[in-house]
Parts: structure tokens; sequence; C-alpha cells
């Protein structure tokens, strides 16, 4: 007997990511699920968001990592409250996770949430946490062809952030080319030049984190 | 690696369907899998094989339907298949489109006895 079933196989992920989002919305914190590829700059660009947001806002933050708390002890001395995840060995966050971290997140005393994902391309694509925006990092380094690598990624992302702007004279990227190619598959996609290591283009990534939060 | 946690998932679905079913025995499993998901039909296979071991899903046969990446260009309207590294439109080179197909993750049908 054959049984039409037609269901998400992720679909479980997705009712747990959407309570995660109801707890978020009941306590007025906007959450942003930051992914990237190892490497690229999201604790660097974290540290720098919460020096810039200093008085603005109250920020928390969700690490999560393969193992260590390295990052989170980093974070912490910025005075924010970081709640580590350590996925023992899973290569990406999933919505259970989540909502494991945010029963030890102070929602109350903070209005933005920043969720750093495992640093991969590929798996954190798949698994909602219950965010209201992604954005993702993509470095020089890196090269310009990530896209056509993991278009799942650059597809899914509310705004690509392009780090270490400040090795563009001794690297090979073209970032006309790469930005023509994540906004022709991903029309909405807001995409921001920058280095957390000159602070070059920072203001703009955050005039437009504080606008997606009401407070533009 | 994401096809751990997928395969988990999946078979927690085809349980919970067999069971409301009152079926005894999984005999296959029809998946739909997008290109753009990057999952891996032998890596979900050997998850499968260990994870459904005393389940009534052990031995269940997986099909997998393979769903390409197709777009629809926003210049000419015509929809096309998006290849590595050259995503423009083939009838007039434009590159503004919308994905249309090669997100697909989910259970088709099932087969119980």
């Amino acid at each position: 007997m054959e049984i039409k079933v037609l269901k998400d196989i992720l679909g479980a992920n997705e009712q747990i990511a959407g309570i995660n989002r109801q707890l978020l919305d009941s306590n007025n914190v906007f959450a942003v699920n930051l992914m990237s590829s190892p490497g690229a700059g999201k604790t660097s660009l974290i540290l720098e968001t919460i020096k810039r947001l200093k008085g603005k806002t109250r920020i928390g933050v969700i690490e999560g990592d393969v193992s260590s708390s390295l990052d989170a002890e980093v974070i912490s001395k910025e005075g924010v409250p970081v709640v580590q995840i350590n996925t023992g060995g899973g290569c990406h966050l999933d919505a259970n996770m989540a909502s494991s971290a945010l029963g030890n997140v102070p929602l109350k005393d903070i209005e933005l949430l920043i969720i750093e994902n495992v640093g991969n391309l590929i798996c954190p694509a798949e698994f909602a946490l219950g965010e209201h925006k992604n954005v993702l990092i993509s470095s020089i380094p890196e090269g310009d062809d990530k896209p056509f690598k993991y278009p799942l990624i650059f597809h899914k992302a509310d705004a690509v952030l392009i780090n270490k702007i400040d090795l563009l004279p001794y690297l090979k990227f073209d970032t006309e080319a790469f930005s023509q190619v994540i906004k022709g598959m991903n029309e909405e996609v807001e995409i921001f030049p920058l280095s957390c290591t000159t602070g070059e283009g920072l203001v703009q990534w955050v005039s437009w984190l504080m606008a997606q939060m009401g407070k533009g | 690696m994401h096809e751990l946690a997928i395969t988990k998932s999946m078979l927690d679905l085809v349980l919970e369907q067999a069971e409301k079913a009152e079926a005894k025995e999984v005999g296959k499993i029809n998946l739909v899998i997008g290109e753009m998901c990057g999952v891996v039909e032998e890596c979900v296979q050997f998850y499968f094989d260990f994870l459904s071991k005393g389940t009534s899903a052990e031995g269940a046969a997986l099909s997998f339907k393979m769903v390409p990446t197709k777009a629809r260009c926003r210049g000419c309207d015509r929809l096309f298949e998006l290849k590595e590294f050259d995503w423009t439109c083939p009838y007039c080179q434009g590159n503004n489109m919308e994905i249309v197909a090669g997100k697909e993750l989910f259970v088709e049908s099932i087969e119980v006895e």
C-alpha cells in the first residue's frame, strides 16, 4: 500500500524554529542568524557591532561552535551576555539547540540577539533557528566563486557582508561580478563590503541592522 | 555532513506516518531532493541503514528523485536550468532570475505493508 506523505523532511525543525520566533517576539528581541565559512570574521564582526551599538541597543550573543568556548570568552569581555552552544561535532545549529540556549539568554534585558552559527556554508542554510534575518559573511580570501558552489546559503541570506576588503589590493576578487551574481538570484539581498580591521563599511552595516530593528 | 540530521528527521517522519497507518513494515521510501540542497545519496543511505535498525523501516529501499535547479528569467520570463558557474539566461543572457526549483527536501510517499 502506498501512502502519500508530501511533508518537508525538516518540518519538525521548522516547527521548533517557529516556537523560538514566538518567544523572541513576545520579548521584543530581534534575532540575527550569522553564518559564514570558518575564519570569515563572524566573531570579529560581532565584536565590532557591539562596540558600535553600545548605548544604542542592548545585545546578547549565542555562540555556536563544534567545541571550545574561546569565542564566547572574547565576546563576554565586551560586557554582553553570551551563551555557548557546543554542537559536539555537529556541523550546524538547529532550532532545538537554539531553543535550549534561549532558555539561558536574559531575553528581558536585550533587544538584539546575534546567533553565531557554526562556520560552514552548507548545513546552516537548511536549518532555521527562529531568526528574523539571515546574515552571511563572505570574505575576500575565500574567492568570488562561492555563490556558484554554495547557492542555497546565498539565496537564503537577507544580507551578505563582504569582509576583509582591506585585502583587495593583494587578492583576485571581483566585487562587482560577485555582487551581481548574488543580486541576480536573490533580488532583495543587501550587500555590504566592509573590513573589521580598518572599520570601513561598518557604519552602513550597523545602520541597516538598526533599521531592521525599527530603530533606523 | 547535514545528511545525518536530515536522515534522522526523515526516518522520524516516515515512522510517524507508518504508525498512523498501522503498518507493520515500510518497504520503500520515495524522497524528492533539490540539487541546491547538496544532499549526497550515498550518505543518506549509509546513515539510514544504521539509524533504521530495529525499526519498522529497517531494510526499506530509498528512492531519490533529484530535482535540478531551475530559474525563471526576469528579463524574458523563460525557464532554464542553472549550470555550474554559468548563471545567465541562455535565451537573453540576462542574469536576474527567480529560483523556481532545486530547494525541495521532502518525503513524497512511503510503501508499507
